[in-house]
């Protein structure tokens, strides 16, 4: 990402030299983004809950859910279903026991690393469930999937950048490479779309996002949350609505 | 003989010459009424002029940027990636070509990221 700034930023300068030799004219454009998935068919969306895990300090299932709603309401045409959130581990559970005899009913695992959450992702496959959901809701579009919020720690070389003095006494700020302690979040999963009519998953997107700050800054974990999620609200935004990105573009003679 | 097949070639390329001039021309004038239709809102005019363009004079690079930045306007991102690509392959050098392409790939690179 910072090398393409770089890149940027310098052909900017040598764009700024080609121009003054160039017939060239900027025109300002609005590429439309058209939405990953054609939502047209629906008039409602549920989010009906997640499959979460990682940090105890943060209850991903809830605040997703939550925030997307939150999101949705303000920026979909497709009316937001406002409803308890599903608890999606027990009824993933419910199912896995139900599927070997019923015998012993377990309480659900606590999920504190990605692989644990294979255990529960059956329940997205569950169409009947999902249908049973869809006819609960009129047949919305539903919104679900999983999030693993797990904290991080790293040892890595940062560039920091420190004054010096000579000796006249000049200031002068040099970069300095420093191997040092870093905390922070990550922040992975799956949104997956389902068919409230159908219950068949209708499209599926991971992601993963992560932030380390210094080992002595400390940062709640709930605002790091949503610092992360801030980071894939436009890309979860783009699958259910069309957007238009504003830019200028350079026309050439 | 060789001399001869010489001659020959330079009369063909001579006589080329004002042929690729004029194809030139033409296209130039396409370009220029495409960007006065295009400052004036009407993409689809200025798409079919560019395009008109780029057939008379497949090696104008000009013709092929403008035209991504139309195809890119309308939301046809995978025209506009090949656009901009022709005419990068034109005019490797051409940093105002360049500049375009990366805000393009950006804004490309948004759509498609995190789907898996």
């Amino acid at each position: 990402m910072i090398a393409r700034r770089v890149r940027l930023v310098s052909s900017v300068a040598a764009v700024v030299l080609a121009t003054a030799c160039t017939n060239s004219f900027e025109i300002p454009i609005e590429t439309p983004i058209r939405p990953k998935l054609d939502v047209g068919a629906f008039q409602r969306v549920l989010v009906a809950g997640f499959i979460a895990g990682g940090s105890e300090d943060v209850d991903g299932n809830l605040e997703t859910t939550r925030l997307l709603r939150s999101q949705l309401r303000s920026k979909s045409e497709l009316r937001v279903i406002d409803s308890d959130v599903l608890p999606l581990m027990d009824v993933a559970t419910e199912g896995r026991n139900a599927d070997s005899g019923g015998a012993q009913a377990a309480a659900p695992a606590p999920i504190k690393e990605q692989k644990d959450l294979e255990a529960y992702e059956h329940v997205f496959a569950n169409v009947e469930y999902w249908k049973r959901i869809g006819e609960e809701y009129q047949q919305p579009l539903i919104v679900t999937g999983t999030v693993m919020f797990t904290p991080l720690q790293r040892n890595q070389i940062v560039q920091q950048e420190r004054e010096v003095y000579d000796s006249f006494g000049r200031r002068r700020v040099v970069p300095v490479r420093t191997y040092m302690e870093r905390k922070g979040f990550s922040l992975d999963g799956r949104f997956i779309f389902i068919d409230g009519r159908s219950g068949a998953t209708l499209h599926s997107e991971s992601f993963g996002e992560q932030i380390l700050y210094n080992a002595n800054q400390t940062t709640p974990a709930l605002s790091s949350y949503f610092e992360l999620m801030d980071r894939l609200i436009p890309s979860f935004l783009s699958t259910l609505s069309s957007q238009k990105i504003k830019g200028t573009r350079i026309l050439l003679q | 003989m060789r001399i001869a097949a010489s001659v020959f070639a330079l009369l063909v390329a001579l006589a080329a010459a004002p042929l690729a001039a004029d194809a030139r021309n033409d296209a130039k004038k396409q370009v220029e009424f495409g960007i006065t239709v295009a400052q004036r809102g009407l993409w689809r005019e200025a798409i079919y002029r560019w395009e008109r363009a780029t057939q008379i004079d497949p090696t104008y690079a000009a013709a092929h940027n403008n035209l991504a930045i139309a195809y890119e306007h309308e939301g046809d991102l995978s025209k506009a990636r090949a656009a901009y690509e022709k005419a990068l392959e034109l005019e490797p050098g051409n940093a105002l070509i360049k500049q375009n392409y990366e805000l393009f790939k950006e804004i490309n690179d948004r759509t498609t990221r995190q789907t898996r």
